[in-house]
């Protein structure tokens, strides 16, 4: 890839993944944030999160399709961090506009209430990925290392998804789409190594 | 130094009134500026045939009186959160979705069958209904399961005066009301698992407390499709849901009916959810509410027992235990 295509995709990429702040910001300054504000900043970062993260999780399963998309690798890193960014957004939303910065409400609530348990268990799950995302840290932990811990992000993937799911009411439909599209994201990972197994040892 | 006695009515309340009817103003003047546009035209015979039966629209005036059932020293949540930020699972489960979808709802020709435990079942047409008794205006604070809340102008009268009509049998200890559900007019009721249509009840004490409100409309006009247009039930000292939208059924039966969000979570809406700020939904705290649009740096509300009517209701739950019976 030419390096002026790669650099105006990645212009693209982060003006994409500001988007959402950008709405909410606009909003907030406009008073046009709808009926419920708090509400609409909640679900706005928290849909980010859970979208960023699943285009990641695309990339691996893409790039195994053919050998002429190599060059999606160096936007990972970017939407990942942009992941942890609205994540940590969502979770400031819940401790500043829900739980009011009142530190014993919020350890009840991650005791009492499993849908807090499991988001912020997602969010933990992605700090260390956050914070060893730096080339330094990649070299210091070496490859090996660096991928086993990046595995956690599938379960932090999960843990959001299962967040979702808790938190809307019983028997509401909504997060079923995402649910769908990171099943076949985490199952394409099994498969493919499968398949190139097959064909390793057909060969 | 104060001096003299302060005015009757507070100076918030001036104010909206004087917004409210700036606002009914502007709603005149836009039919008014409408049908003399169709009249122009000449096409005032097409208008009948794509919206037929002008009085019956959503937006139409009500004859209303005043009652002292009202809630006063509140602020009005404005007309347009009120009908743009709503739970009506039929026309979809985003806020914004009935507004959107709530179009087709056939509001007339309309009627409300009587079932059940009652001398002789009865058919009521939503005309007969709407001149049965005088249509109040009552102000109620509105408390949302979703830990939200409104402060709503509904128009209406106490459905007691409606059951009476219905001569319900000394058997009857509860009210079921049935809401419509037609799934080509309401397609969006498939993005839940909902079984259709929506079903809530009251305990026959519970309906018959004034408070409860048969409701045809608010801020003074019919109520728009989104609000459970044409005829709604307004339980103000219970969680929302338990305010059941386009009623075409009351059944009265001599045991508790199922109650569709109590068959959905057992454990989350319990047949009663009265507003309880000391009783938790399993998910979020009770104790506090956001108020509609409030800006997100407001400060949250307290939410009240019995969401601020305890006088007039608790005496109903008198002797029972609030957090098992919830």
């Amino acid at each position: 890839m030419k390096r002026s295509t790669l650099i105006l995709l990645k212009v693209f990429t982060w003006l994409a993944c500001l988007w959402p702040l950008g709405l909410l910001l606009l909003g907030a300054i406009n008073n046009n944030l709808g009926a419920d504000p708090t509400a609409t900043i909640t679900f706005a970062t928290g849909l980010a999160t859970l979208r960023l993260l699943t285009i990641s999780l695309a990339i691996t399963p893409l790039r195994r399709l053919s050998p002429r998309l190599g060059w999606l690798i160096k936007f990972r890193r970017l939407l990942g961090l942009f992941a942890f960014f609205y994540a940590t957004l969502h979770l400031l939303t819940y401790v500043a506009l829900y739980a009011g910065f009142d530190v014993n409400a919020m350890l009840a609530d991650i005791a009492r209430r499993r849908y807090i348990t499991v988001g912020v268990a997602a969010w933990l799950l992605l700090l260390p990925l956050a914070a060893t995302s730096t080339n330094w840290a990649i070299r210091k932990l070496g490859g090996k290392r660096w991928n086993r811990l990046h595995k956690l992000v599938y379960l932090a993937a999960v843990c959001g998804v299962i967040h979702y799911w808790w938190q809307v009411k019983p028997g509401v439909l909504t997060p079923m789409t995402m649910t769908l599209i990171l099943a076949v994201l985490l199952a394409a990972r099994p498969i493919q190594a499968w398949m190139q197994r097959r064909k390793a040892r057909a060969a | 130094m104060l001096i003299g006695k302060p005015p009757d009515i507070p100076s918030s309340e001036i104010t909206l009134r004087a917004e409210y009817d700036r606002y009914m103003n502007r709603r005149r003047f836009l039919r008014t500026a409408a049908s003399t546009a169709v009249a122009a035209l000449g096409v005032e015979r097409l208008a009948e045939v794509v919206s037929p039966r002008i009085a019956a629209q959503a937006g139409t005036k009500l004859q209303t009186v005043k009652s002292p059932l009202t809630t006063t020293g509140e602020q009005l949540t404005s007309f347009e959160d009120i009908t743009h930020y709503n739970n009506f699972y039929e026309f979809g489960v985003e806020k914004d979705q009935p507004a959107k979808n709530a179009g087709g709802l056939p509001t007339r020709p309309w009627t409300v069958r009587i079932e059940g435990k009652v001398k002789q079942p009865k058919t009521f047409d939503i005309d007969a209904l709407l001149k049965l008794r005088p249509l109040e205006d009552r102000v109620y604070r509105h408390r949302c399961v979703e830990a939200w809340s409104m402060v709503i102008p509904w128009v209406g009268y106490s459905l007691s005066e409606f059951i009476r009509q219905c001569d319900p049998l000394p058997s009857a200890k509860y009210v079921q009301f049935l809401s419509y559900y037609d799934r080509h007019v309401e397609k969006w009721a498939g993005q839940s698992t909902i079984s259709w249509p929506y079903s809530e009840g009251l305990r026959m004490d519970e309906a018959m407390n004034p408070l409860t409100l048969l409701t045809f409309g608010l801020y003074g006009e019919v109520l728009p499709n989104q609000d459970g247009a044409p005829v709604r039930i307004v339980v103000p000292w219970k969680y929302g849901f338990k305010s059941a939208k386009s009623i075409v059924a009351l059944r009265f039966l001599d045991k508790q009916p199922p109650t569709t969000w109590n068959d959905q979570g057992p454990s989350e809406y319990g047949f009663y959810s009265n507003v309880n700020p000391n009783v938790d939904h399993p998910r979020w705290s009770q104790k506090t509410e956001r108020r509609i649009g409030q800006p997100f740096y407001a400060q949250r509300r307290t939410t009240l027992m019995f969401n601020g009517y305890g006088d007039q209701v608790a005496s109903l739950y008198n002797g029972m235990d609030l957090r098992r019976n919830f």
